[in-house]
Order: structure tokens, then C-alpha cells, then sequence
């Protein structure tokens, strides 16, 4: 649901056409790394077409760019792919009709635990992926993550990209509040922010049914702290004593925060600092991008900066990131073609021009791709770069499941922590009320 | 020898298709009037039910087909502290909302059975916020309630300068729950108005002229005559309103999603955000399926309690 409010956050881009013209152009600059390796054989069916589901577009790059590459790839092996686009809320549940059913689209682009849950009814595609592993530099963190089947190298899913949400802020009011950058402790970020209240330049992070913004929330305050949803068994481990530290945590931030942000969605921080009134939050690099193209917030991104969400006790930053997870399901008849399809997408000729033409919104999951021209274009934009680094994970540390999903979805930890802040519940009471719902799904 | 010729002439009978003998047979003929009816009413509405029901009593999952588990769904939901807020919102939502709009809407209707000036055109203007696509109105009204962005603090901060903060009408649990029941008062009142008029119209003018010639005061006229006359209407309004009500789900998802902290989850949107969004469709119908008995309760209520007149019967009136 959040992700429709995304895209319309997007479209307030506004700036597709220099988005594209920007993506033709890194096409003929970027030098993307390859490694001399021979492409695995896979002899495409005769009379083969695909079918392929994918979320719709978040800029208009991102579809006209898909298509193009799709009609390249038509045009090169004579397979035709029909690509269709479907609201980022519905994908999940036509994925599901088509696992079960054995009938539809042969390639699936859904969200990063899609494939583990069909894990029985979906191709394996090692030998793409060691292929592009092999070719483009190796794959970063969150790409084998969601691509490997939990303790296998049996690659079942195929990262194409993924979204994550670090601190986005302006200069000036940092300055103001005597900080030159983001500082890297949690009590120091409190300060901060206790700061930034008193000269009336607020920060504000969602806690209300944001499923992108408020989920990061939660889940950085909660690894920041070193808590975790489950363990690697998918135990579940969220009534720890580490939870309670972050929400007491939350409790001392929240009040610094703007009034509004418990009935927040994945678009209220993007107004609300496009208007001047919000100066520290989250986001995806779209917002950024929406601010730089439109004449009358162009003064608000050169004000604006990035930085890593703050560590606390974590070992690195604590985001995870929404990773676009391709597969290809069993009742196709004609997997090569669609595994050479998506090899074909993946080829730095393809994927370089789309991932620019997207602004890097879709960060990529192999290495190689740190030398797009996308990431140097722009140096705020940099730290987007390593977001499928991030060792992080929806259901962290737990393996990936659909339970994973629905915390997220029922914003389990979202409102474990806005009930604290909101004084509602203790925090004890609240992480047990967590663990209570949590074991629900895990089960 | 005529005669006997006529006598013995006979029409031939015509002899029937099976076809047409079979269209000539009552049972046959009735059960094939019925069957569209009876076959959309399976397709699209028992089917459904059915479904729904049993689901309830399974643990399916988005993408995985469930087992039978009894009465596990139900179990799990009366220890949920999240379902009984929203078993309380709804009937609270429903009842103060029903209250609001019946009363509001009855004086509207009043207002619009004296004769004015452009009743027509006036009639019409009320009716738009019934009009009105529900999320179009709901979209306004989230801007309405936005923490950041709203009209009415807009006002009451900058312009009027009567407050220094805006107000809070979504992200704390009473005032989101009373600014979601004013959105949906806002949007009920012109069917309960039109309903309601149109009954006041089928009131005899002469009962108001002979209750004038006894002297009687506004209030008796209206205790006494609007009033009993009225309600029959009312009680068919007030079901039709309590159910729409209840099942409400358009304003509350696109307003605040059930947020801040589920506080005004309905048991429709907490059956949704259970059953679509988070994959769990057993137990999203399960707190469906939960919502039946007070449907059936709310129905019953309006029949027996306002409607049951002997004179509705074609009795005498006591």
C-alpha cells in the first residue's frame, strides 16, 4: 500500500524525460567492470515467448527503459516478451494465484521473500546467477541474501535491485543546532534532535502505517540497539532486553519529533519537508531527486545532505532495503528463454542504462555497478550506492520466510514502538505484546 | 348425414414438442423463472459466504492452501487485545455515527419539507456528499486531518491566530476516532435526509390542518403525528444506515489505515489489513466472519424494536 504512495511521491519527479536523456547518456560513458566469462548455454526453445509481471513504474524511466531492453532482447534471440505492470499492492497476491494455479506469466518480479515462499515452484537459476556473480565483480550482501535458498547456494530468486531509506537532512539546520554532520551515537543523535526541536527545525520519523518509512524506523531503532525479531532459527526473540532499551530509547525521541508523525504515511515526510517544516528524517532517494528537479524546492536539496543511519551497538548501518527479487516459476515452458532474458537484463548494455534512468533508486546487487555513472553524477546521492550492502533484513536475523512479511505488513514493531511513545504501554508490556503477535506468523 | 358428419368432425389436436409440454408444466416452469435469480444469488453471494466461513475455519495463507483447524482463528482472536478494539471501535463507530447522522438528517429533512425558495436545486446540493465516490471524500477529508497540512489549523494558526500549534486530529487514539466519525456523519446525512423527506411527504397535510384546529403546539404536531408516522421509514433508514455503518471501510482505510496504533481499526479494515495486507486470510475471515451475529443483532433490533406496529400489520393501532 505504501509503495502506491511512493510511486505518486514520484511522480512529482516530474523530470523523466532529463532522467532519461541522463540514462542514454551514462550508457555511452559508464565503464562497468567485467570479468571475461563464458555465458552459460542455454539453448532458448524453439517458438518460445515470455510473459513477465513486474511492479509498475515509480518513474517513467524505469518502464520505458524495461521495455526497450525487453524489445532488445526480442529483437536479438527472437523471443518476444510481454511485459505486464501491476500496482506494487496487488503483485504479491497475483504471485500467489499464479504459484498455485501453475499458470500465467513466466517471470515473476516480486518482492524480496516472493521466491522463498514458492521456493518448490519456481526454477533454480544458479547458473545465471554465478554467471553474473562471476562477470560483474561477485554480489553484494542483501542480493545473495534474497537469492539464495536459506543454507543452500541454490539460487531460487534473482535481485534486480533493491530500495533503502538513510537519514536525510538539511545543512543549515544542523549548523544551526551546532552539528557539521549526523553524529554517529545514539545518545548524541537524541541530543540532536532535542536541539533541532528547541530552534524549531524538527526532525520526524513515521510511526504511523507507513509500510517503507515507519518499518525502517522500527527496525533501525531495534537493531541499533542490537535487538532482532528472531534468531537464525526463526525463533522468536524480540522480548529481550535490548528491545526494552530501544523503546525506552524512542520514548525520550519521540517527543522531539514534529506533532503528526503517529498518523504518518510513506509520503507525510516527504511533504512535510518539501514544505519547509520537516529538517531530518528517512527516505528513499526519490525524495531528494523530486526536491533538485522542481524549481521551487531546487533551494531545499542544495540545502539537503545524506548520511548512514546511526549504528548504535549494530556493526554496521541498521537499514535493510526493499529488494526486487525476479523468478521463474516451474510451469513455464520455456525456462531457458527466460533465464537468458533475465541474464540479458542484468548485462551491464541493459542494466546500466535502466538503473540510471531509475536515478539509483533501484541500488544494484552486483559489485560492478559501483562505477555507474548514476552514483558519480550526483555526489549527495553516494551513500545510496552500497544500499544492497547493507547487512541487514526484513526479519533480521531470522531466515527468509512470508512471516517476515506479514510483521512488516501488520507493522508489528511499528507499533511496538509508537505505543511506548505514545505512552500507551511500558515498554516491557509492549515487547511482550510484540513477541505475542510475532509468534502468531512464526510458527 | 350432415349432421352426423359435423358430429363427427373432430380438429385435430395439435401435437405438442416435449419441449413446449415441459414449458406447460407448473413445477418446471417456476423452478426456471427462479434459476437466474437463484443462480446469481449462489454465484456471487452464498458461494462467497461459504467461503468465507470456512476459510475462517482454516489457516490459509496468501499463496498457500490451508488445513482445517477448528476453531483456532476464533480462539486466538478473543485473546487479542487488537480485535476487541476493534469490536469496540465498530460498535461505537456505529452507534454514535447512527445517532449523529439520524438526528442531523431529520432536521435537515424538517428544514427541506417547508416550502423554499429553489427546493429543488437545494435537495440536489445536499445529496452530493452521498454522490461523492467515498475515497474522493475520504482523500479531502485526510487533508482535512493532515498533522502538517491542514485546512483547519491552517486557519486557526496562521489567519485567526487563536492557537500556536496545529491541531491533532489523526494521531492520538479519541481525536482520530471522533474526527473519522465526524467524516462519516458528514457523509451519511444526506441519505438519511432524502430517505426521511420523502416519508414526511407521504404524511397527509390534513392530519397537521386538524391537530392546528385543536390548538396543538409545534412539538405536539411533531411528537404526535410526524413523529409515529415516520417511523416505519425510519426503521428500514436506520437498518440500511447501521449496516453501511458497521461494514464502513473506505473512510476509515483511506483516513488513517486503522492507525494511530490500530485505534480505529473497524472490524472490516482490521479483517482486510489481517486477510490482504498481512497474507493471514483465515484469520482476516475469521473477524469477518465475527462481524455476522452483530449484523444479524443490529437488524433484528431495528425490526423488532421500531418497526413491529400492529398497524403495519393492517391491524388497529392501540
Amino acid at each position: 500500500m505504501a509503495f502506491i504512495i511512493r510511486r505518486r511521491e514520484s511522480i512529482i519527479l516530474g523530470a523523466a524525460a532529463a532522467a532519461m536523456a541522463m540514462g542514454r547518456a551514462a550508457n555511452a560513458q559508464s565503464e562497468i567492470p567485467k570479468a571475461d566469462v563464458p555465458a552459460p548455454k542455454l539453448p532458448i526453445e524453439k517458438g518460445a515467448t515470455l510473459r513477465l509481471l513486474r511492479p509498475a513504474r515509480f518513474v517513467e524511466p524505469d518502464e520505458v527503459i524495461f521495455r526497450a531492453n525487453s524489445a532488445k532482447f526480442a529483437k536479438e534471440t527472437g523471443v518476444e516478451v510481454k511485459v505486464d505492470f501491476v500496482g506494487w499492492e496487488d503483485i504479491r497476491q497475483q504471485t500467489a494465484v499464479s504459484a498455485n494455479t501453475g499458470a500465467g506469466p513466466d517471470i515473476v518480479l516480486g518482492w524480496a521473500e516472493d521466491p522463498h515462499i514458492y521456493a518448490d515452484k519456481v526454477v533454480e537459476l544458479s547458473d545465471v546467477a554465478e554467471y553474473l556473480g562471476k562477470k560483474y565483480g561477485g554480489w553484494m550482501f542483501l542480493g545473495e541474501k534474497f537469492g539464495k535458498k536459506a543454507k543452500t547456494n541454490n539460487w531460487i530468486g534473482l535481485p534486480m535491485g533493491g530500495t533503502g531509506g538513510p537519514l536525510v537532512y538539511r545543512v543549515s539546520a544542523l549548523k544551526e543546532a551546532g552539528y557539521d554532520k549526523v553524529p554517529t551515537t545514539l545518545p548524541d543523535l537524541l541530543k540532536l534532535c532535542q536541539q533541532l526541536q528547541k530552534i524549531k527545525k524538527p526532525a520526524g520519523f513515521a510511526l504511523g502505517n507507513a509500510v517503507g518509512d515507519a518499518n525502517g524506523f522500527a527496525n533501525w531503532m531495534l537493531w541499533a540497539h542490537g535487538g532482532s525479531l528472531v534468531d537464525e532459527d526463526g525463533k522468536v526473540t524480540i522480548n529481550s532486553k535490548e528491545t526494552v532499551n530501544a523503546l525506552n530509547y524512542v520514548k525520550e525521541l519521540y517527543p522531539t519529533f514534529i506533532p503528526g508523525t503517529m498518523s504518518w504515511n510513506d509520503i507525510s515526510n516527504n511533504r512535510a519537508y518539501a514544505s519547509n517544516e520537516l529538517f531530518f528524517t528517512a527516505n528513499g532517494v526519490s525524495m531528494y531527486f523530486a526536491l533538485k528537479n522542481d524549481p521551487a524546492t531546487k533551494a531545499i536539496a542544495d540545502d539537503t545532505e545524506h548520511a548512514l543511519l546511526t549504528q548504535g551497538v549494530a556493526s554496521s548501518t541498521p537499514m535493510s532495503a526493499t529488494v526486487l527479487n525476479a523468478m521463474v516459476f516451474k510451469h513455464s515452458k520455456f525456462p531457458n528463454a527466460a533465464k537468458a532474458y533475465l541474464a540479458f537484463m542484468m548485462e551491464a548494455e541493459q542494466y546500466d542504462p535502466w538503473l540510471t534512468g531509475c536515478l539509483g533508486y533501484w541500488s544494484h546487487p552486483l559489485n560492478a555497478y559501483d562505477k555507474s555513472k548514476v552514483w558519480s553524477s550526483d555526489p549527495k546521492i553516494a551513500i545510496y550506492r552500497s544500499t544492497m550492502n547493507n547487512r541487514f533484513w526484513s526479519g533480521y536475523k531470522g531466515p527468509i520466510t512470508q512471516a517476515a512479511g506479514t510483521v512488516a505488513a501488520e507493522y508489528i514493531l511499528v507499533q511496538m514502538f509508537a505505543s511506548v511513545a505514545a505512552g500507551q504501554a511500558t515498554p516491557a508490556d509492549a515487547a511482550k505484546e510484540a513477541e505475542r503477535r510475532t509468534r502468531r506468523y512464526y510458527r | 348425414m350432415t349432421v352426423a358428419t359435423m358430429t363427427d368432425w373432430n380438429r385435430t389436436r395439435i401435437q405438442q414438442g416435449w419441449l413446449a409440454r415441459l414449458f406447460d408444466n407448473k413445477a418446471f416452469l417456476i423452478f426456471m423463472c427462479l434459476l437466474p435469480a437463484v443462480g446469481l444469488l449462489t454465484v456471487f453471494l452464498t458461494y462467497p459466504l461459504g467461503l468465507g466461513i470456512w476459510l475462517s475455519f482454516t489457516d490459509t495463507k496468501i499463496g498457500r492452501t490451508g488445513n482445517w483447524i477448528g476453531f483456532e482463528n476464533f480462539e486466538y482472536l478473543l485473546e487479542d487485545p487488537q480485535f476487541w478494539t476493534a469490536v469496540f471501535y465498530s460498535v461505537f463507530y456505529t452507534a454514535v455515527a447512527t445517532f449523529g447522522k439520524f438526528a442531523l438528517g431529520l432536521w435537515l429533512a424538517l428544514l427541506l419539507n417547508r416550502h423554499l425558495p429553489m427546493k429543488n436545486l437545494l435537495r440536489a446540493i445536499i445529496l452530493l456528499p452521498w454522490i461523492v465516490p467515498t475515497v474522493l471524500s475520504a482523500l479531502a477529508f485526510w487533508w482535512i486531518y493532515d498533522p502538517q497540512f491542514s485546512i483547519i489549523s491552517y486557519l486557526a494558526t496562521d489567519v485567526v491566530g487563536i492557537r500556536e500549534k496545529p491541531f491533532d486530529f489523526l494521531s492520538t487514539t479519541w481525536p482520530a476516532r471522533w474526527s473519522l466519525i465526524a467524516a462519516n456523519i458528514w457523509r451519511g446525512i444526506p441519505f438519511v435526509a432524502i430517505s426521511l423527506l420523502a416519508g414526511l411527504q407521504t404524511i397527509s397535510p390534513s392530519l397537521y390542518e386538524a391537530a392546528l384546529l385543536d390548538g396543538s403546539t409545534a412539538w405536539q404536531r411533531f411528537r404526535y403525528i410526524t413523529f409515529p408516522l415516520l417511523l416505519p421509514i425510519l426503521a428500514i433508514v436506520m437498518t440500511f444506515s447501521i449496516i453501511f455503518t458497521f461494514t464502513d471501510f473506505q473512510l476509515v482505510y483511506a483516513i488513517t489505515r486503522g492507525g494511530p496504533i490500530n485505534s480505529t481499526h473497524l472490524m472490516a479494515t482490521l479483517a482486510f489489513q489481517r486477510g490482504i495486507a498481512g497474507g493471514e486470510l483465515g484469520e482476516g475471515a475469521a473477524i469477518a466472519v465475527a462481524m455476522i451475529p452483530f449484523l444479524v443483532f443490529a437488524t433484528l433490533f431495528s425490526y423488532f424494536a421500531l418497526a413491529r406496529r400492529k398497524w403495519q400489520q393492517g391491524e388497529a393501532s392501540d
